[in-house]
């Protein structure tokens, strides 16, 4: 492993409720869901109604301008609801397990007989393709366009992350499988990057090892400093997580959509790992394992920077490999908060005395902590953001939808998620990854 | 205390749209907002945000100012009795209570008359009331002199909030520092009572009291002064009873100027506050420092008794007048300085730089560091352009490179 590549610029917030090495059985969920806006850039035409019978693999729906595009069950049962919502919007499609994992009938080839067309085809049909997600726009990458190179990360180094080593324990020849099958994809390169210490070791892939705080495993991150990303260009990205249910399909002929997830954050009593399937419902996977409290909580799906807001009736969403659960924190009022000394409150600057009580972890809520201002300090972003982009001039220029601007200042590099730590860390609480969200988007109809 | 919340919430409905008080809704958010963190939780991205935010911020410039603004008023006592003779008679307390009264009035009429038009604007364009001003309140009247008559700080702060900051749009859209463009105002309008020798000092009392007689040797003409009225050879600083002055001295404070700059030392009390909370850049408090030193060095290897500022050592240069000010203080404000890391290196030396030069070559204006900020200020969104010029520079020539070895 010879490249190693050292990033000094971002932040590791240091928020308690890390997951423990133990996986624990979550019991078998009822229901399971897919939710469309899980995966970016898709319209979705559902394809099954109410008691329907479905297998492991049964599409459920397909995306509008790409039929051969299919979103399938990861359980067996019978499909319970098409819930909708304004305007027919679909949000999700709930399935009634079984409890059986019966998967449609699959016969898989040895991956060194397949050729790259049969590869995409098969993916495509049995729903692991949206797993592939592609720069420019960050979104669901599209089949018919040819990438320049593929991207794994198998390092998620996001706030009480899962450790991608101890997830992988057991399935090394599976994140084998799973590269040998993405090099049939492109003819370009497969790169992984690998977090530094990593006992992670794939063959036929060029790997660069990065240390450093987070976001250093973001995979956008990875790509500026390994192959940057110019216009007209088009990479795939993967992150590892996603890429084991991909090898466990073509190296063992088995659909199965079985996911370790870390359950986290200060509200979990004892964070561990919890064994479950794509969509399980979120009351399975927490269960009772959460310290009694009597406020308001918050039930993420992901982590506390780019994951979703869940409901307590809510599930686990496909892109995501933990549930983080944090305290709401809007039924507490703090009199002269902005004024007192603030020794429990964590902050990348010292306007807090926190920092004179050493290393320690935090408990942090859901509160903006201030009112929406103009950008009005400099230089904030640029310390959490380790990319050649200046993120200030980047966001204006969003803001004023200036695409010759945008083009210019990197807006084909980057993906929401990378802006995540300069939304946390922003003094004036801007919604940064709604902006860049909503320019790529603009952009995207704009181009195409 | 809860009392308190109970209260708010009970008459918080008045104040939403509909409320008969709906007219003062945004006084009433600035209240509840000062009183009480907001509870609201994030609705998009990420979930949990950074404790700091502009109210702490602010709160951190001001506490920075402290030093600063608290040796200003003992220096005010200070000089006054210093004038009357009666210092080694008068007591610690005395002296600063006596400067204590002498600055209160200015604060209170700046925050009011500050305040007063950033709460009609909040209401009147329907937004929260904004932090900015909390800092600019406090600079106004630690960068004039004692003796500017109150009515005039009015007219100044008031046209300077209204027409450098409000018609831009408010905090963090302004092209000008707004505590500056007060004193370029009151500069330009009452110069007779912003610089010469009669406004340094408050020789009369104040509320009564410390009234008594100048001594004889008095004369009110502060360092800088001295300089610009200097003429031929050797030039000996002293203080206002005629006792030389060294670098220490002027370092340390026991001068006559404006309010809030004397104390070089107190300043960079401040400034260690703005650097290790991380509020204030290093960048650019760093380089106006070095900015400030080659100039002075260079004016010194070249003395010439056509311009008498030039005598001064360059440490004497960074001591006396606004300068350690304005660089700890007037330069760091992000709002109106250079936001791109090496444009604030650019920007910061050359307002060293041009303090020093227009200190000493343009001898009709004895102090050059708050017009230096002024002037950088316009050109800080140019030396940023350039900045980012060079990214965009970088990221095409990247491309064209992958072309090449591609082919």
């Amino acid at each position: 492993m010879a490249n190693v590549i050292k990033l000094k610029k971002g932040l590791d917030i240091p928020l308690k409720g890390q997951p423990e090495a133990h996986i624990v059985e979550a019991p078998a969920s009822e229901y399971y869901a897919l939710v469309p806006d899980d995966f970016h850039g898709i319209v979705p035409k559902v394809v099954v109604k109410p008691g329907d019978k479905v297998k492991v693999g049964t599409p459920l729906w397909f995306d509008k301008s790409n039929p051969a595009l299919q979103f399938v069950s990861p359980v067996s049962g019978e499909v319970s609801a098409v819930n909708r919502g304004e305007r027919r919007k679909v949000l999700n499609v709930t399935v009634k397990s079984d409890g059986k994992k019966e998967s449609v009938e699959v016969t898989v080839p040895k991956i060194n007989e397949l050729t790259g067309e049969q590869v995409k085809e098969m993916m495509l049909q049995y729903g692991l393709f949206p797993f592939i997600k592609q720069r420019p726009y960050d979104v669901i990458a599209n089949p018919d366009v040819a990438p320049r190179d593929i991207f794994v990360t198998t390092w998620d180094s996001a706030p009480l992350a899962p450790d991608f080593d101890f997830v992988m324990k057991g399935q090394e020849i599976d994140l084998q499988a799973g590269i040998d099958v993405l090099r049939k994809l492109t003819t370009g390169r497969v790169y992984v990057g690998i977090r530094f210490g990593s006992g992670v070791n794939v063959k036929g892939a060029h790997t660069f090892v990065f240390k450093g705080p987070h976001p250093a495993g973001n995979v956008g991150v990875q790509i500026e400093h390994i192959a940057p990303i110019s216009k007209g260009e088009t990479v795939w990205t993967l992150n590892a997580f996603d890429l084991l249910i991909i090898g466990r399909f073509f190296g063992r002929g088995r659909l199965d959509f079985s996911r370790l997830v870390a359950l986290t954050g200060s509200e979990v009593k004892s964070p561990c790992y919890v064994r479950t399937v794509l969509g399980a419902s979120v009351a399975s996977i927490v269960g009772d394992n959460l310290i009694p409290a009597t406020h308001h909580r918050r039930y993420i799906s992901g982590n506390v920077l780019t994951g979703t807001r869940l409901g307590e009736e809510d599930y686990l969403r496909a892109p995501h490999s933990q549930i983080t659960v944090i305290p709401e924190g809007d039924d507490c009022y703090e009199l002269l908060g902005w004024a007192l000394p603030g020794v429990r409150k964590y902050s990348i600057s010292r306007t807090f005395f926190s920092w004179m009580s050493g290393h320690r972890s935090y408990s942090m809520d859901a509160r903006l902590h201030g009112g929406e201002r103009a950008i009005i300090m400099q230089g904030e972003y640029d310390k959490v953001l380790p990319m050649d982009i200046l993120p200030e001039y980047l966001i204006k220029a969003i803001l004023a939808f200036d695409i010759d601007k945008m083009e210019n200042l990197g807006i084909y590099e980057i993906a929401p998620e990378d802006f995540a730590l300069c939304e946390f860390v922003d003094t004036s609480k801007l919604p940064l990854q709604a902006i860049i969200r909503d320019g790529l988007d603009k952009l995207r109809k704009e181009v195409n | 205390m809860k009392t308190l919340r109970n209260y708010l919430d009970k008459v918080k409905p008045n104040f939403l749209p509909g409320g008969k008080w709906a007219m003062f809704r945004s006084v009433f958010e600035g209240f509840e907002s000062f009183l009480y963190v907001p509870s609201t939780t994030s609705l998009s991205g990420v979930h949990i945000h950074d404790s700091v935010d502009t109210k702490r911020t602010m709160s951190v410039v001001i506490l920075a100012l402290m030093p600063a603004l608290l040796f200003g008023m003992y220096n005010v006592g200070y000089q006054h009795y210093l004038a009357l003779g009666e210092l080694s008679v008068t007591g610690f307390w005395p002296i600063f209570f006596f400067g204590f009264l002498a600055v209160l009035p200015k604060i209170i009429v700046s925050y009011v008359v500050g305040l007063g038009i950033e709460f009609i604007v909040a209401q009147w364009r329907g937004h929260e009331i904004q932090e900015g001003f909390l800092v600019s309140g406090i600079l106004i009247p630690m960068i004039v002199p004692v003796d500017t008559p109150l009515w005039m700080l009015a007219v100044a702060t008031a046209f300077a909030v209204i027409f450098a900051k409000e018609v831009f749009g408010g905090t963090g859209m302004n092209i000008f520092n707004v505590a500056l463009v007060t004193r370029a105002f009151l500069f330009f309008a009452y110069p007779s009572k912003m610089s010469g020798d009669g406004v340094f000092v408050r020789t009369l009392d104040t509320f009564g009291l410390g009234a008594g007689q100048v001594c004889d040797s008095f004369s009110g003409a502060t360092p800088l002064g001295q300089v610009a009225t200097h003429t031929g050879g050797d030039l000996v600083l002293h203080n206002i009873v005629g006792t030389p002055l060294s670098t220490l001295d002027n370092f340390l404070g026991l001068i006559p100027g404006s309010i809030g700059e004397t104390s070089t030392l107190a300043i960079l009390i401040g400034a260690v506050i703005l650097l290790w909370t991380g509020v204030a850049s290093w960048r650019v408090m760093f380089s106006v420092f070095v900015g400030g030193l080659v100039m002075g060095t260079i004016a010194w290897l070249f003395p010439s008794s056509v311009y008498p500022a030039s005598f001064l050592s360059p440490l004497n240069q960074l001591c006396l007048g606004g300068f350690a000010f304005a660089a700890v203080f007037m330069a760091t404000d992000p709002v109106t300085g250079a936001r791109t890391r090496t444009g604030q290196y650019i920007y910061g030396f050359l307002i060293g730089l041009i303090a020093i030069l227009i200190r000493v070559y343009n001898t009709g204006y004895p102090e050059g560091a708050m017009l230096a900020v002024l002037l950088m200020n316009v050109f800080a969104p140019l030396i940023d352009h350039f900045v980012v010029g060079a990214n965009i520079k970088r990221r095409l020539k990247r491309a064209e490179r992958r072309k090449t070895e591609l082919l």
